[in-house]
């Protein structure tokens, strides 16, 4: 069975100045799965999902080659970046509430895509807080600032955000490290009812958040691509490599 | 843990060392910072007991009369008002759009290299140098003459360096991860500098700006090659006297001619326009200083 393919990665290659940090990957992303993504630190998946975004251009000294195709469309190629960034959301691994209400936190991008009718988004703050398990906790300060939350909050009110300009595909980029297990426990709940509409990056540090979310997990390591596969296989006795079993029973050395 | 362990907080010859190193620098570094308050009570102090004669409202909105050797400063305290208001508001929409850009905006390239380069060598101009370029370019090549155009242009060149510098500093202390949050929702740069970078800088531009009128207020240099004269007849307490292609007074200028130009000047008279002088510079910092207080006491992370 071939699974429509949502974004494509054709012999990536990413380096800072001259330092290469990703060697030239290849992969797909099935449209609706949860993708896992795990790898130890330095192993480049922030700059991984930096390059789908094209947030990379923000930093001058990147070097990008390759092809990453997003429905079919080559980002590096697209003639409206902002438009393609609307399509992933984004959830850095640090809380970043902006120093504006909460309101117009979540707003903040519909208004920036041109919508402005009141209605739609009051509708559209509520949706995304709701998801991002935050609603109950701030419905009756919507307009009281966002750096003023708590971290865990102002990280779930990162995660709403993401989902306010209604991504196709949604990156998290280690999302609950600033979250209480519960909470957690809330939003991976979220994620699983997104994947009915929604393609998920899910970047962890827990390999076990990989595993309980994942449909496949791809395992990163120094900028190369160990493995990708089901995570049947991944989390198995018997991965195709090594050191995937390795890494994912915590005795990497 | 082993019996002969010293306990946790007694008093070592070392920890005692330490305190009463920290008790000395404290007091040094205090001394050091309140001893910034002695040169400027000694000279308002001075300034005041000399001028204590002359200093009335009268003073400040006469005209000078008997060849300036009595009367008020009014012509040269309005002019020192329009060319203050005329080169900030030249220099200061200019410096900031440049820093904006240059902030926000630029890559590192040579050609912005360049830009931060010619910004930083501007600012270290001295203004007697200002002062000649305002002569050729504003007074002759543009044929603006002698006039308060001239002299604000001048003026405006030489605040403009440091109003890029302050506006960058007040741009570069917004973090960047709250402009990388809104770049990952697909803001433009220019929404992002609106929604969230220009709100959080705002008070630290306005400072910077407000600072430069101490600086347009007292040089003398630039504008008496481009613009400021000794003696100019206008109507007392009138504040629209001087059209912009005029020469006008100025408080700086004044306080010089009054000093050493001219024989017989009423002892106290100098003293008092320098007490104007600095009473309008200082009253402006302290508005910026309130107004810093005021925007920080809502400060949003
Ligand atoms: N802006 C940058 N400039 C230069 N080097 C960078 C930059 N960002 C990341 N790097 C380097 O790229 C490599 C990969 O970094 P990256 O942040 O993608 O790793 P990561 O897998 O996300 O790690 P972590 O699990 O710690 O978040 C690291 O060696 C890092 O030092
Ligand atoms: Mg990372």
């Amino acid at each position: 069975m071939t699974r429509p393919k949502h974004v494509e990665v054709r012999d990536l290659r990413l380096a800072y100045g001259t330092k290469e940090v990703i060697h030239g990957i290849t992969f797909d992303i099935h449209r609706h799965e949860i993708l896992g993504v795990i790898g130890p630190a330095q192993s480049g998946k922030t700059s991984l999902l930096r390059c789908l975004n094209r947030t990379i251009d923000f930093t001058p000294e990147a070097h990008v080659s390759g092809i990453v195709k997003v429905d079919g469309e080559e980002v590096r190629r697209t003639r409206d970046v902002y438009g393609l960034r609307r399509k992933i959301g984004m959830v850095a691994p640090l809380p970043v509430g902006l120093p504006i209400s909460i309101y117009d936190n979540v707003a903040f991008a519909p208004r920036c895509a041109g919508m402005s009718r009141k209605a739609d988004l009051d509708a559209i703050v509520e949706q995304c807080l709701r998801q991002a398990a935050l609603w109950e906790e701030v419905k009756d300060r919507l307009s009281s600032l966002g750096t003023k939350l708590s971290g865990g909050q102002q990280q779930r009110l990162t995660i709403a955000r993401a989902l306010s300009h209604q991504p196709e595909i949604l990156c998290l980029d280690e999302f609950s490290i600033a979250i209480d297990p519960v909470t957690t426990m809330r939003i991976e709940d979220v994620l699983k009812e997104l994947r009915s509409h929604m393609t998920v990056i899910l970047v962890t540090n827990l390999t076990q958040q990989a595993r309980r979310l994942a449909d496949r997990t791809m395992f990163l390591w120094n900028g190369d691509i160990i493995e990708l596969d089901s995570n049947a296989v991944i989390f198995s006795d018997t991965p195709k490599d090594r050191r995937t079993h390795d890494y994912v029973n915590g005795i990497f050395g | 843990m082993k019996p002969d362990t010293p306990a946790l907080f007694t008093e070592t010859a070392l920890v005692r060392r330490k305190y009463r190193q920290e008790t000395v620098a404290k007091w040094v570094f205090f001394v050091m910072a309140a001893a910034m308050i002695i040169p400027l009570l000694l000279i308002v102090g001075y300034l005041m007991v000399k001028a204590a004669p002359s200093l009335t409202l009268g003073f400040l909105l006469d005209v000078p009369v008997r060849g300036m050797t009595e009367g008020g400063i009014w012509p040269a305290f309005v002019g020192t008002i329009y060319l203050v208001f005329i080169s900030l508001a030249i220099s200061a929409p200019i410096g900031i759009l440049a820093a904006v850009y240059l902030n926000e905006y630029a890559r590192d390239n040579w050609f912005n290299r360049v830009i931060n380069l010619a910004v930083i060598n501007l600012a270290g101009v001295p203004s007697i140098v200002h002062a000649l370029f305002g002569l050729g370019a504003f007074v002759y090549a543009a044929r603006f003459g002698y006039s308060i155009l001239s002299a604000s242009l001048t003026l405006a060149i030489m605040t403009l360096p440091v109003i890029v510098a302050s506006t960058r500093e007040a741009l570069a202390s917004v973090p960047r991860s709250f402009r990388e949050a809104c770049w990952n929702v697909g803001a433009t740069r220019w929404q992002t500098i609106r929604a969230v970078v220009l709100p959080n800088s705002i008070s630290g531009i306005l400072t910077g700006v407000i600072l430069q009128v101490s600086r347009a207020a007292g040089e003398t240099a630039p504008i008496m090659f481009t613009g400021a004269v000794f003696y100019k007849a206008i109507e007392k307490g009138d504040l629209f006297a001087y059209g912009l292609h005029e020469q006008c007074m100025a408080l700086s200028m004044h306080l010089y001619t009054i000093s050493t130009q001219v024989p017989g000047v009423k002892e106290s008279i100098p003293y008092a326009t320098a007490v104007v002088l600095l009473g309008s510079v200082l009253l402006v910092n302290a508005a910026a200083i309130a107004l810093r207080v005021y925007m920080r006491s809502r400060t949003k992370w």
